[in-house]
């Protein structure tokens, strides 16, 4: 057995100031906390309960008000209060509605560095791995203890490696690569676990298809999703951040629970069919489903690269269809304003789109657009668990911008390399 | 041996996710477990919540609390009089909020266990055991690093006893 160590272990050991490996639980001093208007409030509650005052490092923390943006509700209202007063009173950081959503702006304002440990209060904080930062979901007591000591317990997870090989096709994108990997290791097959993005295809992907992958480990329980830093890393991070560094890479005998290939270049547009995200299906399985209603955005599918993957598909395939509802949620302003100065964003309100707040907006049902009993929805979001929306009886679809954009064209789930050439 | 929890068996499928146990829009309306637990695993039976009884024990297959990190899918757990849930295996999340609120989650076979049955959580020399229908189903210890913060009842009452983690068994540079 080698003696190498993945970049999991490496991170968690510095993190911790030990050189304990995989499997051990160690307490790590975290880089970066994030809560939200959705976690944060049970959080004040316990870090008040557990006698905290003062936050141990206020530059540490930063809340989202991104689940209730803007709050439809008078009491969803209130969390946001919540979380504004107590934020002013210890001197943390607030993104405001419209900001986006928090694991957007952890990526945006640098937060998330190579080599670095960001917590979330909000599991789709894998996200971060896309930067070469151990980024993971915790809940609102951790973040409650993280307020009060700058610090969270973690297990070290084992790590599987995949190995992506090949480029992607027109027409397929990393969302159809990762549901392929959902599809292949079922919703709990990296639970525990690291996933290991490596080799090649990683190198050939963009930031934006990085995030994607990261984003969705999640969704077949990985407590994280980790990419080697290169040069793409270093230009996203530029301007971003005026911290030093330190990429981290496994060692060349690095120990892996398992070693997974993934062929990127044989991929077909894939589908998740309602209520599980590992119900990984061809998109030729759903071909001529009826749609009711299209979401682009979230921390899946909501940058700027995601839309215009999906503007291309519509206006290839002239426009939206007549009955299907188009929503449209920017995943931070950052996005919204680069899709409003290359015309994206016009082109979408010229397709009929509702163009929602950046936010989480309608992917898990706080605020948005929800859906009627009945309606069958397909999103670039990262789950379609029944009831995810708002509506457990409504039926959610997952796909790529692409696929969506297609589906939005036609009323019915297409195959978008119809359109594209 | 000694008794851990008591109850009745209430199963559960595999995948449970969290917003199966609680749907995301009821807790933008208030956060309290005792209102909340009225709507627990609505999407999976409407008439779950009106029929759970203080010391239920959940009985679930694999991946129990996947999905979404939302913490009042383990308060409304425990709001609802249930203070211990037995897995195949539970999403990191759902574990550690667990741990961090001492509900007590077990890992063991399930399968042998039905619907209804009073069951027994207990720890023995060698961790923990379920007793059930008269069999004794070996369980997952829980890990020495995490014990301490179920045997303070949570993470709340550890770190307010102790102000800070305590350092951990594990090998120091």
């Amino acid at each position: 057995m080698g003696q190498g160590r993945t970049i999991a272990e490496k991170i968690l050991a510095a993190k911790s100031g030990t050189e304990a490996r995989a499997g051990d639980t160690v307490i790590c001093t975290v880089d970066a906390a994030l809560g939200t208007d959705a976690s944060g409030p049970m959080a004040i509650d316990y870090f008040r309960q557990m006698g905290g005052d003062a936050v141990k490092d206020p530059a540490r923390l930063v809340f989202a008000l991104d689940h209730y943006a803007p709050p439809p509700t008078q009491k969803a209202a209130g969390h946001l209060k919540t979380v504004r007063e107590f934020c002013a009173a210890q001197n943390i950081a607030v993104h405001e509605i419209g900001e986006g959503i928090g694991h957007q702006l952890i990526l945006e304002t640098g937060r998330a560095r190579p080599g670095a440990l960001v917590v979330g209060a909000d599991s789709h904080a894998v996200t971060y791995g896309a930067l070469n930062c151990f980024g993971t979901g915790i809940g609102s007591s951790d973040l409650a203890g993280a307020m009060l000591t700058s610090k969270v317990w973690l297990r070290i997870p084992e790590t599987i490696r995949v190995n992506l090989e090949g480029c992607l096709s027109p027409g397929v994108s990393a969302k159809d690569a990762a549901l392929a990997l959902i599809g292949e290791l079922g919703a709990d097959g990296a639970a525990y676990k690291a996933l290991e993005f490596s080799d090649v295809g990683a190198a050939e992907l963009s930031m934006d298809d990085r995030f994607v992958l990261a984003n969705m480990s999640m969704e077949c329980g990985a407590k994280a999703g980790l990419l080697d830093a290169d040069a793409k890393t270093d230009a996203y991070l530029s301007g971003r951040t005026i911290e030093a560094y330190a990429p981290v890479s496994a060692d060349i005998d690095a120990v892996y629970a398992e070693t997974i290939n993934l062929d990127l270049s044989n991929l077909a547009p894939q589908l998740a069919e309602p209520h599980h995200v590992d119900n990984v299906v061809g998109i030729e399985a759903g071909l001529g489903q009826v749609v009711d209603m299209v979401y682009l955005g979230t921390c899946t599918g909501g940058r700027a690269s995601d839309f215009h993957d999906a503007l291309r598909v519509l206006e290839a395939a002239g426009g939206t269809a007549p009955g299907v509802n188009l929503v449209i949620t920017p995943a931070s302003r950052e996005v919204h304003m680069a899709l409003l100065a290359d015309g994206t964003l016009a082109g979408f309100a010229e397709m009929g789109a509702i163009i929602q707040t950046p936010g989480c907006g309608s992917c898990c049902g706080t605020c948005g657009s929800v859906v009627a009993d009945g309606m069958t929805v397909i999103s670039t979001a990262n789950r379609n668990f029944k009831g995810r929306m708002g509506n457990p009886n409504a039926e959610i679809w997952l796909a790529s911008p692409a696929s969506c954009a297609m589906a939005a064209a036609r009323g019915v789930i297409a195959d978008p390399r119809e359109v594209l050439s | 041996m000694s008794t851990l929890s008591t109850g009745r068996a209430r199963k559960l499928g595999d995948d449970i996710d969290t917003d199966t146990i609680i749907q995301s829009q009821r807790k933008r309306e208030t956060l309290d477990p005792l209102v909340l637990r009225n709507f627990l695993l609505e999407s999976w039976d409407p008439n779950f919540a009106a029929t759970v009884r203080d010391g239920d024990i959940l009985v679930a297959g694999k991946n129990f609390g996947c999905g979404s990190a939302m913490e009042v899918a383990v308060t409304v757990v425990l709001g609802a009089g249930i203070r211990a849930v037995v897995a195949k295996s539970f999403a990191r999340t759902y574990f550690r909020n667990a741990i961090n609120n001492s509900l007590l989650p077990v890992i063991c076979d399930t399968d042998a266990i039905s619907d209804g049955a009073d069951i027994e959580v207990a720890a023995s020399t060698n961790g923990l055991v379920v007793i059930a229908g008269g069999n004794e189903i070996p369980a997952s210890p829980l890990p020495d690093a995490v014990r301490a913060i179920v045997d303070a009842g949570g993470l709340v009452p550890y770190l307010k006893h102790h102000g800070d983690f305590q350092t951990l068994p594990h090998p120091a540079t």
